[in-house]
């Protein structure tokens, strides 16, 4: 282990000396993730100010419960919502919200529900109703949220027009009364539409932080390569000779380009968890969970690398071979973008991906103890047994190679 | 196997290495005495560097023993190796650290450390000379300073066989000249050392013995004159000479070690044992004969010729 430290600590000095480990490990990374954070915050920071209309032709039960969904909107989301007496009003406040010369004091929607005469009327009756959705077009995101409310709130419509049938099918015939009694219950138990604050409470990073724990993860892959590597920098350079001609084991040699790894991989996480704290006003979340996420990650990467070390033959090959992994791993992983945002076979990939662990623990941390990051860390950790037993045997061959 | 304790440093007995179907070594074996410098010369690709990567444990060998202060060595030793400093043939120094580092980490590798490591550096500075330049990076190093880091890294733990592989190549003059001044200085300190080179010259001034290898065997072994008298060839010395130089052929003809002795139109060629043993009775013979010389040729056969002789081929070929 002394051989091992005295190997580690020597290539520490320098990788610290030729500025690779500080540029890849720190400089790069803070420095995207500066980029990013300041593309990203102003649509997070942005004030999202919208203004919808409602016309209430039907004065029912259904609008009642409308109104609750659009109260939610109101609160949660800061739209505001007014109501007008007709279609054509309406529809030229819409207009005129789509108009980019439009005066301040002219009245201006984003977008317009219309409750139609009847509506409560018809759905209780269990024929189905319609509502519309007037969209601007110069408001294109608060069209899309006036339309996924709308659909939202139909779809509970459904919900309780089908349980109001089986309530009242043992009877004869659905009571008028009856039937309208058990909408407006099951419309006041429940709000159709509920929006909630989900940034904090279920699992999301914000973006400066999605970004910054993304770029760390990124080039990790990057950093932690200068260790394992560099067995072939000291095949390259003639010093392999030296080591294996000097009284010490080749496992001392494996094992301490392995420290070096895991050094450069740890100092470099915590510079950039630290700096983008600070800098960035990223927020990791507790720092015993974030420590154990890094070390695992760390160790993830500390064995995928190996395997590419020990098949390359030279060390630029090695590094074309861990810069194609880093990044298919990466964008798997979803550190430029959302991997749950996509869905489907990419989820399933980002799996197999270090990477979405990472991000998938970090974010359970948001939302949970300490102790909601084990399965992530469990994963990470599998990443490195199994990645670096594989690569064990191979390394002290290419040790001999 | 043990090695035999005969007071031998080094003692290797039929070293084999194949790479595929190339057999680079085919039964190297000699043995190394304290404070002798043994040679192994040879072409490049005559399986110099494969049989003292053996040696050094640097390789796993086919077939053979290597024994260092009698105890065996393999790619696993540790204790044999401690024995042993190597000095490969391409630089193996660190770049981007200083003079004192690159020593300071090897000395560490080889179980020196606090003072006895700090005197042994700065030891080590002084001989190579990289005392006033011990702080800079060896990067920033000419070619020569890096080949004199190169073996002091060698010499740092005080081994007793130390093993140059081709120490010299491309090397300027004044550092080649520095390099063999060093062997021949460590060698009179009581090291064993272990040199390789395809310099005849080299090897004629460094070693006390010298292995001719050839196709990954060693074809002849021995000092200069044995190896010379091996292939049959002899001193020859031309006197440029006026005078009676047929009396002067006939009385030094008789002296102990000259074999022939034959007048010529301006001198007199002669064929003996050994010229520097005989070549003042000569002089004195002719002068009593009464001729006059006027300038002696001396032309010893050497290594280069022996190598010929015995392969058929140059050494540079």
């Amino acid at each position: 282990m002394r051989t091992a430290l005295l190997i580690a600590r020597k290539d520490l000095r320098q990788r610290f000396r030729d500025r690779s480990a500080l540029i890849y490990g720190i400089l790069a990374p803070l420095g995207l993730a500066f980029i990013f954070s300041f593309v990203f915050n102003p649509i997070q920071n942005t004030t999202f100010e919208v203004e919808y209309v409602v016309v209430d032709e039907d004065a029912g039960p259904i609008s009642v419960a409308f109104g609750q969904a659009l109260g939610a909107l109101e609160d949660n989301l800061g739209a505001t919502v007014r109501q007008v007496d007709s279609v054509q009003k309406a529809e030229e406040q819409v207009e005129t919200g789509s108009d980019a010369f439009a005066g301040e004091d002219e009245e201006q929607a984003d977008a317009a529900f219309l409750l139609p005469a009847g509506l409560s009327d018809d759905v209780m009756s269990g024929q189905g109703g319609e509502m519309t959705v007037i969209g601007g077009a110069g408001s294109e995101l608060g069209t899309q949220i006036a339309y996924s409310v709308a659909e939202g709130f139909a779809a509970e419509l459904g919900a309780v027009e089908v349980a109001v049938k089986t309530a009242v099918s043992f009877e004869t015939a659905p009571d008028p009364e009856t039937v309208g009694l058990l909408t407006e219950q099951a419309a006041a138990t429940k709000n159709p539409v509920t929006l909630e604050d989900i940034s904090a409470a279920t699992k999301q990073l914000s973006a400066t932080t999605y970004m910054a724990a993304g770029m760390a993860v990124f080039f990790l892959f990057f950093t932690v390569s200068f260790g394992v590597s560099g067995l072939l920098e000291e095949k390259r350079i003639g010093t392999m000779h030296r080591l294996l001609a000097a009284p010490i084991s080749r496992r001392s040699i494996v094992i301490g380009k392995a420290l070096t790894s895991f050094a450069l991989g740890i100092v470099s996480m915590t510079i950039l968890v630290v700096a983008t704290t600070i800098l960035l006003d990223a927020d990791w979340g507790d720092p015993l969970g974030v420590a154990m996420l890094v070390v695992a990650a760390v160790f993830s990467a500390m064995g995928i690398l190996a395997i590419v070390a020990a098949t390359a033959k030279t060390q630029d090959q090695a590094g074309n071979f861990q810069a194609i992994v880093s990044l298919v791993l990466a964008f798997l992983g979803g550190t430029f973008f959302s991997i749950a945002q996509v869905g489907g076979l990419i989820t399933t990939l980002s799996l197999f991906t270090p990477h979405a662990w990472f991000l998938r623990g970090l974010g359970d941390l948001q939302g949970g103890e300490v102790s909601s990051v084990l399965p992530a860390v469990a994963a990470l950790l599998a990443f490195g047994l199994v990645t670096g037993a594989i690569a064990w045997p191979f390394l002290l061959r290419a040790v001999d190679r | 196997m043990e090695g035999q304790g005969n007071g031998l440093v080094l003692e290797c007995r039929g070293l084999r290495k194949a790479f595929g179907d190339l057999q680079a070594v085919d039964g190297v074996g000699f043995s190394i005495a304290e404070g002798e410098t043994y040679g192994l010369l040879g072409p490049n690709g005559a399986g110099k560097t494969t049989s003292i990567s053996m040696i050094c444990g640097l390789l796993q060998r086919d077939a053979g023993d290597v024994f260092v202060d009698g105890k065996p060595l393999t790619t696993r030793s540790v204790g044999a190796k401690s024995a042993v400093g190597y000095v490969p043939q391409d630089l193996a120094i660190y770049p981007d650290l200083t003079a004192r580092e690159n020593l300071a980490f090897f000395g560490r590798l080889y179980g020196l450390s606090g003072n006895e490591l700090k005197t042994r550096v700065d030891e080590v500075l002084e001989i190579i000379g990289l005392a006033d330049r011990k702080n800079d990076k060896s990067d920033e190093f000419s070619g020569g300073m890096k080949r004199r880091l190169n073996i002091g890294i060698g010499l740092l733990h005080g081994p007793h066989l130390l093993v140059l592989d081709e120490p010299t190549v491309g090397v300027d003059p004044q550092s080649r000249n520095a390099i063999l001044e060093s062997v021949e200085h460590l060698s009179t300190e009581g090291m064993a050392v272990l040199y390789t080179t395809h310099y005849m010259e080299e090897a004629e001034r460094l070693c006390d013995r010298v292995g001719i290898i050839d196709h990954g065997k060693i074809v002849a072994e021995g000092n200069r004159r044995e190896l010379v008298e091996l292939v049959g060839q002899r001193d020859r010395i031309r006197l440029r000479a006026s005078g009676d130089l047929e009396g002067a052929a006939a009385a030094v003809a008789g002296l102990p070690g000259v074999l022939e002795a034959a007048a010529r139109e301006d001198g007199l060629d002669l064929i003996v044992e050994c010229a520097a043993d005989t070549l003042t009775e000569i002089l004195g013979g002719v002068t009593q004969a009464g001729a006059t010389v006027s300038s002696v040729d001396v032309d010893e056969p050497n290594l280069e010729a022996v190598f010929l002789h015995l392969t058929g081929r140059a050494l540079r070929d």
